[in-house]
């Protein structure tokens, strides 16, 4: 078992640097989630772990020693890769064995691994057959097997899910944690996908464009989120968001539009720029909550997802447009204008120049 | 979708096919027909008489220790040429494939060979190996080694199979530098996570994984090396010395037009038209039942 240390690590490709600077440590044991959108630099991190690519600059640890000079074969991990890499030519059972046969383990204990994996991931009735003889799902947990035989320090998953269908991904996922809560292997896991983040996650890095933005539980990175990218990229629908600027008093906000908006805690200068953001799932009809700033919100378009409804609209007079996600039961038309109030204390305050979180 | 027919239906895919058709008639079937025709001839020195034989020709070429011998020169010509033009190909793909700087000039520069005419690469093998005037042949006497391809049978053979392997590196290239590249990288990847250096991801994922493509090659280096490396011989060496590089298709330029014996030279291009017939079924049901792996 293995703790991973990640000192500022940069990487660049020529000229161009697409990991700017990353810090992070993660425990034993731990399941970090690396989320993020397409090209942010998710992979290359990942792959920087494994021995994939070398590091440009800084130190990655793993059970306290330095691996970047090492091989991908000496860092003791197993990687999950988005198209499963599976040998085309060798049977499941081979496929499995591979690295085990490499390592020269006596062929005894190497069909012994092979079958427990194979009873784990119920693959019994597939070990004799080729790769291409089977379905996506199958596939998939061939190379979570080939991945678990090794009893590796490290799991490295690179959206491992991200081929399947809908139905089979939130399967795999299910199985994902199992596996990993079971065997408490230390494991990286790289996905786009949110919802994947937040289920699967002891903690997630959320990144952005070559930098960790936050680290924090799935809940911190939802209640909390460091910045207005870490606000808009968790959650969904997204996060509204107003400009506005400081009250005198610190503790209020003015946004576009004329409405002001208390803090529940105080935060910064008078007149600072600042981004107001609430979510859509905490604007709740205004008389449900006292004392609260309401908004007129015109609805213009309406998404009844059944338990949810989905309220687009906009506050008369300005540009932006607002997002509530309203109970199921609520009637609602387009044209209607609807008084709305921020749950208190779900307001969050962010620096409208460097989008950092300020307070609330 | 919309189907116009401007021509009547039932002449237009004759019509079609013809020029093809045309050109198969005239320049593959008739020849091959003519000789199948010659080879049961025999004709007398002047062409005055000729005189229908059946398989005398055939029994005349296959008890002629002289043919039997050329059959051992061709099987030592084609394995050294096939293994030597394959083997230095693959080596490069391997090279080609893993190495990242200056790659495009290194890849373009194997593939120039591959234009040169047969005699054109024969002359250049020449300047470079010739006795007296070639810069590698003159260097290797001056340094008190005997070389002289025209006197040494064993040299003789040696350079050919140099100049015929060399000529075909480029095209063996191309294939297995595609086949390599072909191999999704995410494999070799996971073979080093799971502990495979290079020699070994080589041999037991790239190796196996590119097979098809060998085998497909095997045929084609073959078929060349018995059939298209006529001009490079005919260049260096004329089959010489003696018999030491006369292969089976020199043989049959020698028979036919040194030696004008037109029937015994039909019925050694049909021997060998047999040959080419038995190795593209081969390479067909071979090509048919390809395995596609993924
Ligand atoms: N081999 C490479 N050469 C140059 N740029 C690369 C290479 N690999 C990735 N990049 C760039 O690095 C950035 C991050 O890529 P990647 O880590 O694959 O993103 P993600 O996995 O988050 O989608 C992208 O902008 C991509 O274009
Ligand atoms: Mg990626």
């Amino acid at each position: 078992m293995a703790t991973i240390d990640i000192r500022s690590v940069r990487k660049s490709y020529a000229q161009t640097e697409v990991i700017k600077g990353i810090d992070c440590a993660i425990a034993d044991g731990e399941f970090l989630v690396m989320l993020g959108p397409s090209g942010c630099g998710k992979s290359t991190l990942l792959r920087m772990v494994a021995g994939l690519e070398p590091i440009t600059k800084g130190e990655i640890a793993i059970g306290g020693r330095v691996v970047n000079d090492l091989e991908p074969k000496d860092r003791n991990i197993a990687m999950v890769f988005q198209n499963y890499a599976l040998y085309p030519h060798m049977s499941v059972y081979e496929n499995m064995a591979y690295g085990l046969k490499i390592k020269g383990m006596p062929k005894a204990e190497i069909d012994a691994a092979v079958k427990e994996a194979a009873r784990i991931l119920e693959l019994g009735p597939f070990l004799d057959r080729k790769p291409r003889q089977l379905s996506g799902g199958q596939r998939q947990r061939v190379a979570m097997g080939r991945a678990i035989v090794r009893k590796p320090q490290v799991f490295l998953f690179d959206e491992p899910l991200s081929n399947l269908d809908a139905k089979l991904r939130t399967q795999m996922r299910v199985e994902i944690k199992r596996l990993q809560s079971q065997l408490a292997v230390t494991s990286l896991y790289v996905t786009h996908d949110q919802v994947e983040a937040m289920t699967l996650a002891d903690r997630i890095m959320v990144m952005n464009a070559g930098v960790a933005e936050q680290v924090g539980t799935p809940l911190e990175v939802y209640r909390r989120p460091a910045s207005t990218f870490v606000a808009g990229f968790i959650g969904a629908p997204a996060m509204n968001f107003m400009p506005g600027r400081m009250g005198a008093d610190g503790r209020s906000v003015g946004v576009d539009g004329g409405l002001s908006f208390t803090l529940a805690e105080g935060a910064a200068a008078a007149g600072r720029p600042v981004t107001l953001g609430v979510r859509p799932e905490h604007l709740h009809p205004a008389n449900e909550i006292p004392d609260a700033t309401t908004i007129a919100l015109r609805v213009e378009l309406v998404e009844a997802l059944g338990a949810d409804t989905v309220v687009h609209g906009r506050i008369e007079g300005t540009s932006g447009p607002i997002l509530a996600r309203l109970p199921g039961t609520a009637r609602v038309a387009i044209g209607d204008v609807l008084p709305l109030a921020p749950a208190p204390g779900e307001l969050h305050l962010f620096d409208a120049e460097t989008g950092r979180r300020m307070a609330a | 979708m919309q189907r116009r027919v401007i021509f009547d239906d039932k002449l237009l895919p004759y019509l079609l096919l013809f020029p093809q058709v045309a050109v198969t008639l005239v320049f593959f079937i008739w020849p091959a027909l003519q000789a199948v025709w010659q080879s049961t001839q025999l004709q007398d020195v002047f062409g005055l008489s000729t005189q229908f034989v059946w398989f005398e020709n055939y029994t005349a070429v296959l008890t002629d220790p002289g043919y039997v011998g050329s059959i051992r020169v061709t099987a030592i010509f084609a394995a050294s040429v096939t293994g030597l033009s394959m083997g230095l190909a693959l080596l490069f793909a391997v090279m080609a494939d893993a190495n990242i700087r200056g790659r495009e000039a290194y890849q373009a520069l194997l593939i120039w060979p591959y234009a040169l005419a047969p005699a054109v690469a024969a002359v250049l093998w020449l300047f470079i190996f010739h006795p007296q005037i070639g810069m590698v042949g003159r260097t290797l006497n001056q340094a008190g080694v005997p070389w002289d391809y025209k006197l040494n049978n064993g040299q003789a053979l040696s350079l050919v199979i140099l100049a015929s392997a060399w000529k075909q590196v480029s095209y063996n290239f191309i294939f297995f530098l595609a086949a390599l590249q072909s191999i999704p990288k995410s494999v070799i990847e996971a073979a080093a996570i799971d502990g495979a250096g290079p020699r070994r991801r080589f041999f037991t994922i790239q190796f196996p994984l590119i097979a098809p493509t060998s085998f497909f090659l095997l045929i084609v280096n073959v078929t060349y090396a018995f059939f298209d490396t006529f001009g490079v011989i005919h260049a260096l060496t004329q089959g010489g010395p003696g018999t030491a590089t006369s292969t089976l298709i020199y043989n049959v330029y020698k028979a036919g037009m040194v030696a004008q014996d037109l029937g015994g030279s039909a019925a050694q291009s049909v021997i060998l038209m047999a040959f080419v017939i038995a190795l593209t079924a081969v390479q067909f049901r071979f090509v048919e039942r390809r395995v596609h792996y993924g």
